[in-house]
């Protein structure tokens, strides 16, 4: 659960690097789920209308364009700005993306009872950085979606692969990769490079309404940090040495059943790198790889000055 | 009579036939005609046994020099594995 505040605690930030996905049961009330399905429906026409060379159906608020600041999207008569205006979905946006996200864009995703349409796995970060700024991506489910109902398929843990979308798309199944099932009203939060694809609906009639955000001030500690000294660890904690229990690393260190193999310190030392961003400390090291290489260039330097 | 092939890509952990399986894929050029994967996930524990089940070898990853820093970073899998079986179907 999130802090008192609304904002997530340090472990939960640490899940978040470690998998690129935080998960929220339930957290947005039944009285919104019910109420914003309809408006889903006029949004889903609006949003297709264009595409299709239609005119776009009159909606009760402004549809937003990108790099409108979150806090003027969707305006007060609109049930999707009463959801991303709760106290406990603004808490999870401030911690990851500041204080100042901006629109980029969103869509409403509408899965016909009995739908056979299906994605290859994918990633919707078509063209990106290597820095660690993230952008992240809510996923909004009003209904409940219960297994075998085809919810989401998504790959925990592969947010920080270098990889093109399309590249992915061979991976038929991976070992320990997820399908959405859920409560009404859940929120799931992906990092943008979470590899995902939409499934056949074998179940009823499906809404879910997917935002992505922009931050454009610092993503750096705006999560609730009482807990902070108790996980944050230094270079110190190496599996191979001594450990810190509880710690940050600690959690960095669990791999997915996909990772298995020498690669997972390659991608321990991706996380590691978010986590040195995120932190704003860029001596944090999980198990030395970093801070053995940094002491070599130092001497490098020192022998080259 | 000719042949179909059924084409399966298994990715390993790492980049020998014995290590465990953490992704596949199947396409079926025979439509059904020839034997289909094992109930499990994954249908195989490790690349031998596929071999074992009567797949062929068809490509294993060439180890590629490492480049600079790229060397330590992840991206696609890197362990990844085809192999064939060619199905008898009637003309």
């Amino acid at each position: 659960m999130p802090a008192s505040d609304h904002r997530l605690t340090t472990p939960e930030m640490a899940e978040f690097v470690a998998t690129g996905i935080l998960r929220f049961d339930a957290i947005i009330p039944a009285d919104i789920n019910e109420r914003v399905v309809a408006e889903l429906e006029s949004l889903f026409r609006a949003k297709i209308a264009p595409m299709l060379g239609q005119p776009e159906p009159p909606l009760p608020f402004e549809r937003p364009e990108s790099l409108t600041p979150l806090s003027e999207c969707y305006a007060s008569e609109s049930v999707l700005g009463e959801y991303l205006r709760l106290p406990q979905v603004q808490g999870i946006i401030r911690s990851l993306v500041g204080s100042a996200p901006i629109y980029d864009h969103d869509f409403v995703h509408h899965l016909p009872a009995g739908s056979t349409y299906e994605q290859h796995l994918h990633v919707d970060a078509v063209v990106d950085s290597e820095d660690p700024t993230f952008d992240i991506q809510l996923f909004y489910f009003p209904n409940e979606v219960k297994p075998g109902e085809g919810g989401t398929r998504y790959v925990p843990g592969s947010h920080l692969r270098r990889v093109r979308a399309e590249g992915v798309s061979r991976y038929q199944h991976l070992v320990g990769e997820a399908q959405y099932a859920g409560p009404a009203g859940t929120l799931m939060v992906f990092h943008h490079g979470v590899w995902h694809a939409g499934q056949r609906n074998p179940g009823p009639d499906r809404w879910m309404h997917k935002i992505r955000l922009n931050p454009t001030t610092s993503q750096v500690r705006q999560w609730n940090l009482d807990d902070f000294d108790e996980h944050h660890n230094d270079a110190r904690d190496h599996v191979f040495a001594k450990t810190q229990p509880g710690s940050v690393a600690e959690r960095l260190r669990v791999m997915l059943p996909w990772q298995r193999g020498h690669e997972e310190r390659y991608e321990q030392m991706e996380r590691a790198r978010l986590w040195r961003y995120l932190s704003g400390d860029p001596t944090f090291d999980v198990d030395y790889y970093f801070t053995r290489l940094e002491g070599r260039a130092k001497l490098v330097a020192g022998a080259e000055g | 009579m000719s042949e179909r092939q059924q084409i399966l890509y298994l990715w390993l952990s790492e980049g020998a036939l014995d290590t465990p399986v953490v992704g596949w894929a199947f396409h079926d050029g025979a439509a059904g005609f020839g034997p289909a994967l094992p109930d499990e996930e994954p249908p195989y524990g490790t690349g031998v046994a596929a071999l074992q089940d009567g797949w062929m070898l068809l490509q294993s990853p060439a180890l590629q020099p490492l480049a600079g820093d790229a060397a330590h970073r992840p991206g696609y899998l890197a362990s990844e594995f085809v192999f064939e079986r060619r199905i008898a179907v009637d003309d």
